[in-house]
């Protein structure tokens, strides 16, 4: 059992699961997140009735457990094997061009990851903790108004710049990462290794793109 | 052509090593590298220093001894293709070479250039290989194998056992060299009957030597010498998984 | 009419029946008695990794040497062709017997017909041997196996794994030794160099070697001692063979009892690519396979300079076509060698060095299609790419014959046994089975049939009478002796310290032997060489310059031993080949040859094998001769024509 935990491979495959159930998870974000965009006063009322709706179902507050489960475990995970690299290689090489065989984020995937969890870091104390925990207003339905204390925050350019650098990170995390992670679960048909692949693109390309509209276009808007 | 050089050298594994320059003049840029540094052996011992000591034996590209980071790469700027089979042709007049050994933590320096890749060897120990004795093996034909199963068995088989593999790796891992020796085995249905079994130890032994984690980077393929697929790795991984979860004890 | 020492043990009966009747009589060890018994296999080639796991498997204690990292680096990788065995599955008249016709022709008649007959006997096990232990052999497509042909015959026996028929077998092989390593009845030493043979009350019970990692001289005792340390084709310097193959151990063997049997015999194979400069370390060779589908050509005009595509047909010469209309492209090796030397020596040689010949594929390419051929060969293609810069889809190649294989080595009885009791030598290292010239595709069969299937039951049958013998005792005064005088040697090398390398030795010894002692030879040549070698000899006692010291890793300091033993193998060569006034096979003496240039043998005065007695002066070595006696097979002129 102990052996179990202790293999990278498996280490690797949990990477993988957590790695693709979070991306499953911002594809459900996003299209939740979309509704910022509508018509403003639509908009407040109908973002702020789902976020109601979310907080207070059981399912989903059990998906939420399971979610912050995943990131932990993603962090944790990727820390053990950071350190079992760093054990792995042994003396430095002086002279280091082994990057020209491969893509840069594949190779920076750590570093990328930092980012990420910074920003989430951030994203959860000024929304997430805010909503749960903090004071908020309630609009004319009654419910939380995290429309007001979204669009607000994102008036500063330098909370846009943040949010998107962050963004751009995901999205060079998930052009790695989700091909990735079919390998380390064993996709191994040339064929459908190749279609994840460019499914995997794609699926990075428009989460991104999704996300980063987001700020940009509220921004632009107030 | 006149060559600049950088060697590490190292006494053994428990001293430090550092960069000492040499320069090599008569350069012949239809030289192989290891020629190159027979050159520079030879004026180094006439000297009465001591020769940069490194591995090689064939010098034709197909038992995997030689092997050295050149420039930092592994086996140099040509991709697919061993130190012995690099030429001087791929160099300019009045380059400065870097040449370091291959780093991992599971291939301890012997000398200078010379490394201890026994690691590898212990892998397939532990379990790649058909257990089969001398005189059981039916007729050959008895067991029909189709073209392309032969073919795909062959790509991954064809693996020399260099290590350039781990030594691209960011991190150190040994996944493409175990991978492909599992797949060779588990392509053919001589090899298959023991797939679990060999799975589970290789990947165990590869974590008892100290390898790293593979995250498919895909830098072991460009520079394997022969070009071997990083999906072996993610078959390696599939048969990992089904041995765990569907086979049983 | 056999001396004592060469009692060849061949066992009466018909040719067929003689390894049947040999097997049926020979005596056992039983199981538990096997792991008393420890043997020591040095070398871990096909033959040695073959040989080591056969016996562990059997269950007797194994100690493996090699000198490289790891045993599957051992040299049997490099063979590209194939592999031959008489399965007769094109259906196209293959048999043992012709096989063994086949094997016995391509030596010139100049081996024993017990061994070579057992060594196509065994062939199809081979096959099933390596496909058991999941070789992956070409395939047709509806899942049998694939035949090619090759050089010196007439049917297509080969099995082949692309161009890497040797590594795939070395990995099986390997592979069954690792599996007895885990097992934990294989001991595995690899980076250690046989020094020195131990015999103890005349058996051989022992080696000495050199961690060459740490320098340490070790003892390794055991019941008995199986060399199988490949061929010496090294000693030319310039050879396909890698830099570390040595005639160390078996010359050392040689100056404790064993004979060598004609030394001088070494295959020049004639697809190789040609030296570019005086830096060149070594030769590489591109499979025979490619003769297959290459043609061989010189330009007709000696002062040719146009580049080979712009030469029209005409005026091109496909020497071995014309002379060898039956065999073609496909005429054995030493003939193919022989004529491309001609074609060099007489001034139409091509490339800088006006060194090598035209390997041409453009009518294949034009026939099959580039893909076909890329199938076939691209490996090697790729591979000449990579050395020479040169892409061989567009322009023809350049190659050139480069020294090979070791058709002499340890003389062995039928049990493969040398002449000291308990010392066996299997693989290249022993001279049975190719005569004067080994057939393209049948070393790999060798040192896997000596390995899987003869060893086992021979070295039985020595061990059976062993058993009662308590383990060997590495405090024997023998191992003091051999260990000092080792320890002697190694320190001087390091004090002479003269103004010449190894290397440089190896080199002016390599050029002198092949250019007399090489594709062809002649009395005066000879004899020059021998004075040359002996001059070169003295020189490197008194002027040998080797750095560093001896507790440590330091490769001059290997070489210079390996140097040593040349010097003296060398000497050996040219006396055998001095003594041996005829032609035969590669062995080409200028004197002897028929009136269009033919290797002429002189079946009355030299149908023997030549083994040679060491009597502790290099110069003057004992012969005596082993009588090849053919009972089933009368000699003939060999014709390829």
């Amino acid at each position: 059992m102990m052996i179990y935990f202790k293999n990278a491979l498996t280490r690797k495959n949990l990477m993988a699961l957590t790695g693709l159930f979070l991306s499953f998870f911002l594809i459900i974000h996003l299209l939740g997140n979309l509704q910022l965009l509508l018509p403003e006063k639509e908009a407040q009322l109908q973002y702020n009735l789902y976020s109601h709706f979310l907080s207070g179902n059981i399912v989903i507050k059990l998906v939420s457990y399971v979610l912050y489960a995943c990131i932990l475990l993603h962090t944790l995970d990727a820390i053990y094997l950071g350190i079992k690299s760093k054990k792995a290689n042994g003396p430095k090489l002086s002279r280091d061009r082994r990057s020209r065989a491969s893509t840069w984020q594949s190779r920076n995937m750590m570093f990328l990851g930092i980012i990420i969890f910074l920003f989430l870091v951030i994203h959860f104390k000024d929304f997430w903790y805010h909503y749960k925990f903090g004071e908020l207003p309630h609009d004319e339905n009654g419910n939380k108004d995290l429309y007001t204390l979204v669009v607000n925050a994102f008036d500063s350019i330098w909370y846009v710049i943040l949010y998107s650098v962050s963004f751009l990170a995901l999205g060079f995390h998930l052009l790695h990462g989700v091909a990735s992670a079919h390998r380390s679960l064993g996709v191994y048909h040339p064929f459908y290794s190749k279609l994840i692949r460019i499914l995997g693109y794609l699926f990075s390309i428009l989460i991104t793109l999704g996300y980063l509209i987001i700020p940009i276009i509220i921004y632009i808007k107030h | 052509m006149k060559i600049y050089l950088k060697i590490w050298r190292q006494k053994d594994n428990h001293s430090k090593g550092c960069f000492k320059d040499y320069t090599v003049d008569d350069v012949n840029k239809d030289m192989s590298f290891l020629e190159m540094l027979d050159t520079l052996n030879l004026k180094l011992v006439k000297q009465g220093e001591r020769p940069v000591e490194f591995d090689h034996d064939c010098r034709e590209g197909i038992c995997g001894q030689c092997g050295v980071m050149i420039n930092g790469i592994a086996h140099g700027p040509l991709k697919n293709t061993t130190t012995c089979q690099l030429h001087m042709r791929s160099f300019k007049d009045g380059d400065t070479i870097y040449v370091e050994p291959f780093k991992a933590a599971a291939f301890p320096i012997v000398r200078d250039l010379k490394i201890n890749r026994s690691a590898l060897d212990r892998i397939i120990t532990s379990g790649g290989f058909v257990a089969v004795d001398t005189g059981q093996a039916p007729e050959a034909n008895s067991i029909p194998i189709t073209y392309q199963e032969a073919e795909s068995a062959f790509d991954s088989a064809a693996c020399i056992g260099c290590g350039a593999c781990v030594a691209s790796c960011k991190n150190s891992s040994a996944a493409l060299f175990t991978g492909a020796k599992i797949t060779h085995l588990e392509l053919l249905p001589q090899g298959q009957k023991e797939t679990h079994v060999r799975v589970t130890e290789m990947v165990e032994q590869m974590e008892k030597e100290g390898f790293g984690h593979c995250s498919n980077t895909e830098a072991c393929q460009v520079e394997c010498p022969e070009n071997i697929s990083v999906l072996n790795i993610a078959r390696m991984n599939y048969e990992y998984n089904k041995s765990k979860l569907l086979v049983k004890k | 009419m056999n001396t004592p020492f060469l009692d060849t043990k061949i066992p009466e009966g018909p040719l067929e029946k003689k390894w049947s009747n040999y097997k049926r009589n020979a005596k056992l060890v039983s199981p538990n008695n096997r792991k008393k018994l420890e043997i020591i296999v040095v070398g871990t080639g096909l033959s040695g990794a073959s040989a080591a796991a056969s016996l562990a498997e059997m269950g007797y204690q194994v100690k493996s040497f090699c000198f490289q990292d790891t045993p599957r680096r051992a040299h049997s990788v490099a063979a590209q062709g194939g592999v031959n065995a008489a399965k007769n599955y094109k259906n196209d008249g293959d048999s043992v017997y012709r096989m063994f016709y086949d094997t016995l022709k391509g030596g010139d008649f100049r081996s024993r017909e017990a061994n070579t007959y057992r060594l196509a006997e065994c062939s199809a096990s081979l096959i099933d041997q390596a496909i058991a232990q999941g070789v992956p052999f070409a395939r047709e497509y509806g899942g049998y196996l694939r035949n090619r042909s090759f050089g010196g015959v007439q049917v297509s026996r080969t099995f082949y794994a692309r161009g890497q028929t040797g590594q795939q077998l070395l990995l099986g092989a390997y592979q069954s030794l690792m599996r007895q390593v885990k097992a934990e009845k294989v001991k595995l030493y690899a980076r250690h160099e046989m020094l020195d043979l131990v015999l103890i009350d005349n058996k051989a019970k022992g080696i000495i070697a050199r961690n060459l990692d740490t320098g340490e001289i070790e003892r390794h005792g055991a019941h008995a001692v199986v060399l199988a340390t490949g061929g010496f084709g090294k000693i030319y310097y310039l050879s396909t063979l890698a830099m570390g193959c040595n005639a160390s151990a078996i010359w050392r063997a040689h100056k404790k009892g064993a004979f060598m049997a004609n030394p001088s015999w070494t295959q020049i194979h004639p697809t190789s690519l040609p030296q570019s400069g005086p830096y060149q370390s070594k030769l590489t060779l591109m499979s025979e396979s490619l003769r297959n589908d290459g043609r061989i050509w010189v330009p007709k005009d000696k002062n040719e300079t146009r580049k080979p595509n712009d030469i029209p047909e005409e005026e091109r010469d496909y020497y071995l076509e014309r002379k060898y209309p039956s065999f073609g492209n496909l005429a054995p090796r030493d003939i193919a060698s022989r004529a491309a030397k001609e074609q060099i020596d007489a001034g139409k040689g091509v490339g800088a060095l006006k060194n090598a010949v035209y390997l041409d594929f453009s009518r294949a390419l034009k026939e099959y299609g580039k893909d076909i051929i890329k199938e076939r060969y691209g490996n090697l293609f790729d591979m000449y790419r990579k050395i020479t810069g040169i892409n061989a889809y567009d322009e023809p190649m350049k190659i050139s014959p480069a020294a090979h294989f070791s058709m002499g080595g340890l003389w062995v009885d039928y049990e493969l046994m040398t002449s000291i009791n308990g010392l066996f030598a299997i693989g290249e290292a022993n001279f049975s089975d190719h005569g004067a010239n080994r057939l393209g595709a049948n070393s790999l069969l060798q040192a896997c049939v000596d390995g899987y299937f003869i060893l086992p039951y021979t070295l039985a049958n020595y061990l059976a009478g062993e058993i009662k013998v308590p383990k060997t005792n590495i405090q024997d005064k023998e191992f003091d002796i051999a260990e000092e005088n080792c320890k002697k040697q190694l320190e001087s090398f390091l004090t002479t310290k003269g103004e010449k390398t190894a290397e440089e030795f190896h080199k002016e010894l390599g050029k002198e032997l092949y250019d007399k002692c090489g594709l062809s030879r002649s009395k005066q040549g000879l004899e020059q060489a021998i004075e040359n070698i002996q001059k070169l000899r003295k020189e490197f006692k008194t002027n040998l310059m080797v750095p560093g010291d001896a507790a440590e890793v330091n490769s001059e300091l290997e070489k210079a031993g390996r140097v040593a033993d040349y010097m003296e193998v060398a000497e050996l060569m040219c006396i055998d080949a001095l003594q041996r006034e005829e032609s035969c096979g590669a062995h080409f003496r200028q004197e002897y040859q028929t009136e269009d240039g033919e290797a002429k043998r002189d079946d009355e005065h030299f149908s023997y094998s030549a083994a040679w007695e060491w009597t502790a002066n290099p110069s003057e070595p004992k012969l005596n001769k082993e009588p090849l006696i053919f009972e089933f097979v009368k000699p003939t002129i060999r014709s390829y024509k």
